[in-house]
Parts: C-alpha cells; sequence; structure tokens
C-alpha cells in the first residue's frame, strides 16, 4: 500500500513539472539555497568592479587578509593578526598558514604582494583599496610589510573587499592585470575563480546563473549547513517575489517594499528588514553663477544659505518616511549613517516648517509672482528612477513639497545610465538640484568628506570631491578632511570628523534624507545574517 | 529569377546598413557606458581615460564605421561589462530564444487554427463566444501583465510549472535544450503561452473569418449539392483553403516572435537574447546592443526573402510582373 501511494505521489510529482536534478551538475548531497537578486553577477574577476553585490558574491569564494564580523567589526582573515611600526608608517601582517587556494596553491606572501600589484593596475576598479604609493614587500613567507609615506590609520578599512588572488595561477591563465575597458580578448578571471573561500564555482553563466559548492578543504570554522547555492538574477520584481512565493528559491534581494505585507502574510516565507549604510540626499548646485534649467537668470539662489535652509525645511522627512517608504527609512541629519559614525546622535534634522521656509525665501528676495500662491521660480530636479529604493517616487513628493513654498520644479526622473551621464564629471556636472545615494566604501568619513563634501577639483585629480556634483566648497572643510586623513589618534580624529560635519551642518552643503531599510524576502526554512552594507554572504546560512 | 534574388540581397544589405545607422545614432541617447563599468569612487581622470580608450569621444561616423568594418568580418568585439566576446554570449542565449518562439508558434497555431475553425462553423454557439472573448483579452492585455497573471495562477496559486528562468537544461554541445526534461518543459509553457497567445488570436480570427467566407463560396454550396459528407466540405475543401493565409502571416511573424520576445523573457527571467538585450540597455552595453539589433534585423530581412521567394515559386503571376518589361 505504501509502495503504491508513494509510487502514485512520485507520478503525481512528475505530471506537476517537479524539478528533476539539474542536467549541468550532478547536485552533491545535502543543501542546496537558492538565491535571487535583481542583478546580474557580470564577472568573477574580484578586481574588476567595485559593486557591492558583485563582490559580496565573490566574497564567497575569494577572501580578504581582514573580514568584517556580522556587525561589520573588522576580524582576522587570510591574515591570523598584524602590528602598526614606525609610528604608523609600517603596517606588518602575519599571514595565516595552511591555507591552499582551491586549485591546489599554498597561499604565501607572494600572493599578497600580487595582488597588491594587480588591484592598483591600470585596468582594476578597485584601486582606491591601497594607496599607489603604498610599498608591500614580502619580509618571509608568511609576513607582508605595507610601507606607507604618512600614517593613515584606516588603511585596512576597506580590505574585507580586496581579494586576494593566487600568483602562479594567474600567471598561468593570462590574467596577472584585470581586464582592460576595450579588451579584444575574453578575460579568464572573469569566467572562473579561485580563492580560498569556504564556496567555490561549481558553474557560471553569466547574466543566468552561478552555481557554488563547498569547499570542503576551507581553513575556518564552517557556519553554514549548505552543500550548494545556486544563484539566478531575476530582474523583474514581481518575478522575484513570486519565485519566494511559490517556493522556488530561498532568498531574494530587493524585496518591493509595498510587497512586505504579502509576503509576511504567506506560510513560507518572510521579510527581513534592517537598516543600511547607504544615505540618501539631495544637494544644490552651489557653484555656477546661473543655475542650469532655472528661471532665475543672472544669479544663483542657491549661494544664499537662506535658500538652502528653505528647501530644507520645507520638505516633510517624516511624510516620506511614512507615505513614499512606508516606514522603511530612518530620517538622518548626517550623509553617513549612524552605525558608522558614533557620535550621530549629536545632529538633529532642522525642523520641517513650511512658515519658516517661506520666511526665509521672502527674506532672500525671492517674493512669489501673482499672490500668496503664487510661484517664486522654476527649478529643473535630476533624479535617478531606478537605482535607490523608490527613488522616482521620493522626488516627486520633493517635488510637491516645494510646491507648497512656490518652487516649481520640473522633474527629470530617468534611468540610471541617463541620470549619470548627465550630472557627473563626463556629462560636466549638468544639474542644478538632484537626488543621490551614497554608501562609504571604506565605512568611514573620510571617504564621505573627500568623495561628497569637499570643494570638487574637475580634473578629478585624486578623486577629490569628484560626487559633490553641486560643488559645495570651505576650505575650512578641507583642511579638516586632510588632518582627518592622516591623524592616528582615534579621540582625535574623532573630533576633527565632527567639527567637519558640524560646519556642513550649518552651512546645508546637502540635504540629508534617509538611510534606506534592507529588505530580503527569506523562506522561512533559512537563518542568515543580515548585514548592514548589503553583502549577503552564505557562510553564515543555514536551511533545515 | 536570379536577378530577382540578386535585388533582394541589395536591398536587405541597404536595411541592415540603416538598421545599424539609426541603433548608432540612437546609442548616445542611452546614457554613458563608462559610469556602468565602474564602481563609484573611481575618479573622474580614470572615467576619462576608459572613454578614451573605447573610442567614445570619436565622431558618431567613425564609431559607426569602425562597428561596419568589424561586423562585416563578424566581429562583433566585447561585452563592456562582462569582457566576452559577444557573438559567443549570444550564441549561448540563441537557444532558449528560438525553442521559446518555436513552442508558442506551435501553441498559437495548435490552439489558434482548431478555435477558429470551431468558431467559424459555429458562429452562434456559446464557446464560440468564449473564444472570441478569451481571444479579446488575449489582443488587448499587454504581455507583461498575461505573464505576471499566469504566474500569479500557476506557481503561486496552484503551485505548478515555474515561474522563472529556463530549467532542466541538456547541453548538446552546439545548442542547449530544454526540450528534453521535465523541468525544461514546466519551465517553457508559462512563457510560451505568454508570448504565443496574441499570435493565436490572430490565427483563430483569420481562421475563423476565412473559413466563413470560404463556407459561402460557390464550390462549397456544390460540395454540398453532390452530397458529400460535412466533415469532407469542412476539413477537406473549406480548410484547406483557409490555410493559405494562415500560413503566410505565420512565416511572418515568426520574426515578430522572436523580436517581441524581449518582454516575455525579462517578465520569465527566460536566459534568451531578448533579456540579454534588455539588460544592456540598462548597462548602455554598446556592442550587445548593436550585434543584437543587427542579428534581429537580419532575421526579418531573410524571413521576408524566403517568403518573397515562396511567392514567386507558387505564385506564377508574381514571377510574370517580375520580368522586365
Amino acid at each position: 500500500m505504501n509502495v503504491k501511494l508513494s509510487l502514485l505521489a512520485a507520478g503525481l510529482a512528475l505530471a506537476l513539472g517537479a524539478p528533476l536534478a539539474p542536467a549541468h551538475a550532478q547536485a552533491p548531497q545535502g543543501q542546496t539555497l537558492r538565491y535571487a537578486f535583481q542583478g546580474n553577477l557580470n564577472t568573477l574577476d574580484p578586481y574588476g568592479i567595485n559593486e557591492t553585490t558583485t563582490l559580496a558574491l565573490q566574497g564567497n569564494v575569494y577572501e580578504g587578509l581582514t573580514k568584517r564580523d556580522r556587525d561589520l567589526k573588522i576580524i582576522p582573515g587570510l591574515a591570523e593578526r598584524w602590528e602598526i611600526l614606525d609610528g604608523g608608517l609600517r603596517w606588518r601582517f602575519h599571514l595565516r598558514r595552511g591555507v591552499k587556494f582551491q586549485g591546489g596553491e599554498d597561499f604565501t606572501a607572494d600572493d599578497v604582494v600580487f595582488s597588491a600589484s594587480r588591484v592598483r593596475a591600470d585596468t582594476s576598479d578597485l584601486r582606491s583599496r591601497i594607496e599607489a604609493n603604498v610599498e608591500v614587500v614580502a619580509v618571509d613567507s608568511h609576513t607582508v610589510d605595507f610601507k606607507l609615506k604618512s600614517p593613515n590609520p584606516i588603511l585596512h578599512y576597506e580590505w574585507d573587499t580586496w581579494y586576494i588572488m593566487s600568483k602562479k595561477w594567474a600567471e598561468a591563465n593570462n590574467a596577472v592585470a584585470p581586464s582592460a575597458p576595450a579588451a579584444t580578448t575574453p578575460g579568464y578571471a572573469v569566467l572562473n575563480a579561485n580563492g580560498t573561500g569556504p564556496f567555490r564555482i561549481a558553474a557560471h553563466q553569466i547574466g543566468v546563473r552561478t552555481v557554488f559548492e563547498k569547499n570542503p578543504a576551507w581553513w575556518g570554522k564552517v557556519e553554514h549547513n549548505l552543500q550548494q547555492v545556486i544563484f539566478t538574477p531575476i530582474t523583474s520584481a514581481p518575478t522575484r517575489v513570486a519565485a519566494l512565493l511559490s517556493g522556488e528559491v530561498d532568498v531574494i534581494d530587493p524585496v518591493p517594499l509595498q510587497d512586505i505585507p504579502r509576503i509576511n502574510a504567506s506560510p513560507n516565507a518572510r521579510v527581513m528588514e534592517g537598516p543600511e549604510l547607504r544615505t540618501i540626499f539631495l544637494q544644490m548646485d552651489q557653484r555656477r553663477d546661473e543655475l542650469t534649467g532655472s528661471s532665475v537668470k543672472g544669479k544663483n539662489p542657491f549661494k544664499d544659505l537662506r535658500v538652502r535652509m528653505a528647501f530644507y525645511q520645507a520638505i516633510d522627512m517624516e511624510a516620506i518616511r511614512r507615505q513614499v517608504m512606508r516606514g522603511a527609512a530612518t530620517p538622518s541629519a548626517l550623509l553617513i549613517s549612524p552605525l558608522l559614525f558614533e557620535r550621530s546622535g549629536q545632529f538633529q534634522r532642522h525642523p520641517f516648517s513650511l512658515d519658516a521656509a517661506n520666511k526665509l525665501l521672502d527674506d532672500a528676495g525671492y517674493p512669489r509672482v501673482g499672490g500668496a500662491t503664487g510661484t517664486r521660480f522654476e527649478l529643473t530636479m535630476d533624479c535617478p528612477n531606478d537605482r535607490y529604493v523608490n527613488d522616482g517616487a521620493i522626488c516627486q513628493a520633493v517635488t510637491a513639497m516645494l510646491a507648497r513654498i512656490g518652487i516649481k520644479i520640473n522633474l527629470q526622473a530617468v534611468p540610471r545610465a541617463q541620470f549619470f551621464a548627465k550630472v557627473l564629471a563626463s556629462g560636466g556636472f549638468n544639474t542644478s538640484f538632484y537626488l543621490l545615494g551614497w554608501t562609504p566604501g571604506s565605512f568611514d568619513s573620510w571617504n564621505v568628506l573627500q568623495n561628497l563634501i569637499r570643494c570638487r577639483d574637475d580634473t578629478g585629480s585624486g578623486g577629490r570631491g569628484a560626487t559633490n556634483l553641486g560643488g559645495y566648497c570651505n576650505p575650512r572643510v578641507d583642511a579638516l578632511t586632510d588632518q582627518i586623513l592622516v591623524e592616528a589618534d582615534a579621540a582625535k580624529r574623532l573630533d576633527l570628523i565632527t567639527q567637519a560635519y558640524k560646519i556642513v551642518h550649518e552651512e546645508i552643503s546637502h540635504i540629508p534624507l534617509h538611510q534606506q531599510a534592507l529588505a530580503w524576502g527569506v523562506s522561512r526554512n533559512v537563518e542568515l545574517v543580515q548585514r548592514a552594507d548589503n553583502q549577503f554572504l552564505f557562510h553564515w546560512v543555514n536551511k533545515r | 529569377m536570379i536577378a530577382f534574388i540578386l535585388r533582394r540581397i541589395a536591398q536587405a544589405i541597404a536595411v541592415l546598413l540603416t538598421v545599424s545607422l539609426i541603433a548608432f545614432s540612437l546609442f548616445r541617447f542611452v546614457g554613458d557606458p563608462v559610469n556602468q563599468m565602474v564602481g563609484q569612487d573611481t575618479t573622474v581622470e580614470q572615467r576619462a581615460a576608459i572613454r578614451q580608450e573605447l573610442g567614445l569621444n570619436d565622431p558618431i561616423a567613425l564609431q559607426f564605421g569602425r562597428f561596419v568594418w568589424k561586423a562585416a568580418q563578424f566581429d562583433f568585439g566585447i561585452s563592456y561589462l562582462n569582457k566576452q566576446k559577444v557573438s559567443k554570449l549570444i550564441a549561448e542565449r540563441f537557444p532558449a530564444t528560438m525553442e521559446l518562439a518555436l513552442v508558442s508558434a506551435l501553441f498559437a497555431l495548435f490552439a489558434g487554427i482548431p478555435m477558429g475553425v470551431y468558431a467559424g462553423l459555429r458562429p452562434h454557439s456559446w464557446l464560440t463566444k468564449l473564444f472570441q472573448t478569451v481571444s479579446l483579452v488575449g489582443i488587448s492585455l499587454p504581455t507583461f501583465l498575461i505573464g505576471i497573471l499566469l504566474i500569479f495562477i500557476f506557481p503561486v496559486t496552484l503551485g505548478v510549472l515555474k515561474s522563472f528562468g529556463r530549467q532542466g537544461v541538456v547541453d548538446l554541445g552546439w545548442w542547449s535544450t530544454s526540450f528534453l526534461t521535465v523541468a525544461g518543459w514546466s519551465s517553457i509553457i508559462l512563457p510560451a503561452i505568454t508570448l504565443g497567445l496574441f499570435q493565436m488570436t490572430l490565427i483563430m480570427r483569420l481562421v475563423r473569418s476565412e473559413m466563413m467566407e470560404v463556407l459561402r463560396t460557390d464550390y462549397i454550396k456544390f460540395a454540398r449539392a453532390r452530397g458529400l459528407t460535412s466533415r469532407a466540405i469542412n476539413f477537406g475543401h473549406a480548410l484547406k483553403n483557409t490555410m493559405i493565409p494562415v500560413i503566410t502571416i505565420t512565416g511572418l511573424q515568426i520574426g515578430s516572435i522572436i523580436a517581441f520576445a524581449i518582454i516575455t523573457e525579462t517578465v520569465f527571467q527566460w536566459p534568451g537574447m531578448g533579456l540579454m538585450f534588455l539588460q544592456a540597455v540598462q548597462t548602455v552595453d554598446i556592442p550587445i546592443m548593436s550585434a543584437y539589433l543587427l542579428l534581429v534585423a537580419t532575421l526579418f530581412v531573410l524571413i521576408n526573402l524566403i517568403v518573397d521567394l515562396l511567392y514567386v515559386a507558387v505564385d506564377p503571376r508574381i514571377r510574370i510582373s517580375g520580368r522586365p518589361a
């Protein structure tokens, strides 16, 4: 009877289209995690592109000298320990012994020296990981020295995503440098990987799927119970949600905000929400003498602090949080997440007040034309509509809010490819008012000050203010930024950072809006760790 | 005949050149590829250097000339984003699109013709009215909505069939197929129905009206007068004559099935050429975009060429008028 029943069940399962074993690779025994993300894994080369998800996926295969734990604290990785010598000018890393690459090569100091030069190659997109003038020397087979020109207390802050590659493997496969932008031959490291990490690549087809399998020879303590992970990009959000609800995938990222209640109400999945490091903000052009796309001629209203303050105070952040973000946002007074700056509690957003905003604009000399509901001036706003969570909707809300103080916004909400082409240097910073989001790659304030706040050097030399698209400029902040870079004393450094943030907060260099929330859809039989940097790492996953 | 073919081939080349020229002038408005190739920390200087190296600062005419020169040698370059040969990427995705197009075309034929015949024979039955309503839905609802609706009904609510991807793929070396496994079939059915629904509607309506038209003609009346069975009349005489325009339309529609697969492939994450094209548009991967557009244009031109040649072969009147006066 039982046999009959199970035969019947098997027949039914077949008839209903139950999945057969995948044809590509024989499925290993044990647990399989199926993970769907909105974007592609375009390259396995760890220096190909500096982009969170790509690096996170590669981080299951490759490892850095240091790692970050669940709370983003720096912990030993391929380096067991390190010490700072010569007054901060020499960092000595003691490498872990007995580590092997997945191709069988031993991990030694040569690989670190090689990776340090490869990551700084002209064709690498991760050159910011190590300054060009840092000298990397192998002391012995398992000790490496980093010699600095000036002290840098955050030398290793970005090293959890500076992955160590095998010198022998790269040389044998003609992958000593990352593929050039205008490459004419396919890159080997783009399709093949050879790391030291807890997983290795079993199959990879760009844009279709990637299969990771457990690396049985990994040196670390295994915290997951997976044998295999199948990664699939699913671009369309409704399809991604449907795949989770029907049980075809175990984890999806991201979940559209409007689908959160629906997933939580389903029997087999839930949404894990958490704060993300990314800060969404607005900035006004404070550099041009006349704005582009504005009705104000002959002068730039944003050079006037009162106008910037009026814009700030006219934005009802609570309404954006509640209505546009459906509660999934943390309003922010700074351009950095409170998780990354311990004194952020000292800063409060300037209060929302239409009366104050109207008065400021009257004082600044921009009266309403045509009575109490008239327009003061017109302005073009640039906004991406497919880059951040509900970015287009945020801009629409801002447009409506500014209309209440007599500012008429012509909103240009466009796909990211067009948006960035217009507002970044290649488009000549062609914007008067825009929305952008930023996560400091180093998880440190210096990155924010250097990229977003300091005076922009249009030649882009050294990345100074390269993403300060509105051209805010204050030499005092610049001086502080330079000091912060080399200040080794942690308390003093924190003071300097606080001083810099005080200035920009008072001068309204930007209008910080919020930190958006992470929303991952997770099957109810999966336990995982959600890190605030939006990196999903398989070695913290347990599946029942 | 040979002059006719030569003339058509010359026309085809002109069409392809035009298509790629239009595509090339449009690429300027898609955005800046460099920003998609690098992360946020990449400096302005480095971005400028990449632009220069990719030749994006050259005049459009020069870029176009370079593309045509290389394309003539079947070299479509390397994808900006993932540094792989575009021809290889497209070849990998080609089987997925072709199988999807094939299944949806067969679905459209094998569902559309019987429905059309039935509707033509019994124009007043309730089943006909149902078919008409369904076909109205098929024509008026946008593809992505039909796809999402099917996903909601089958995988989510009923727990059958697959909502995304192409599963159970067997690699034959020169071709990868999803026809050999149950998982493969359960993942192709929904996208094929979504893609084929419009064509099915078209065929059904065409067969229905042709059928009704033919049934009114004299030779059917004579056939009835001769006492032939209605089966022989309906299927032997009427349907046969109905099929000529249906075959023509089906042939011409195959091109559009392949081209319009873009939306269906996106909804179902079907890893075909259309999905790759859309991803390329989002990331401004110009080598993939230009190669895909050229390929689709070639397919259209080829199909039309074959249809024209078949006409010449089948219908002698065209041959006569094709001769120089």
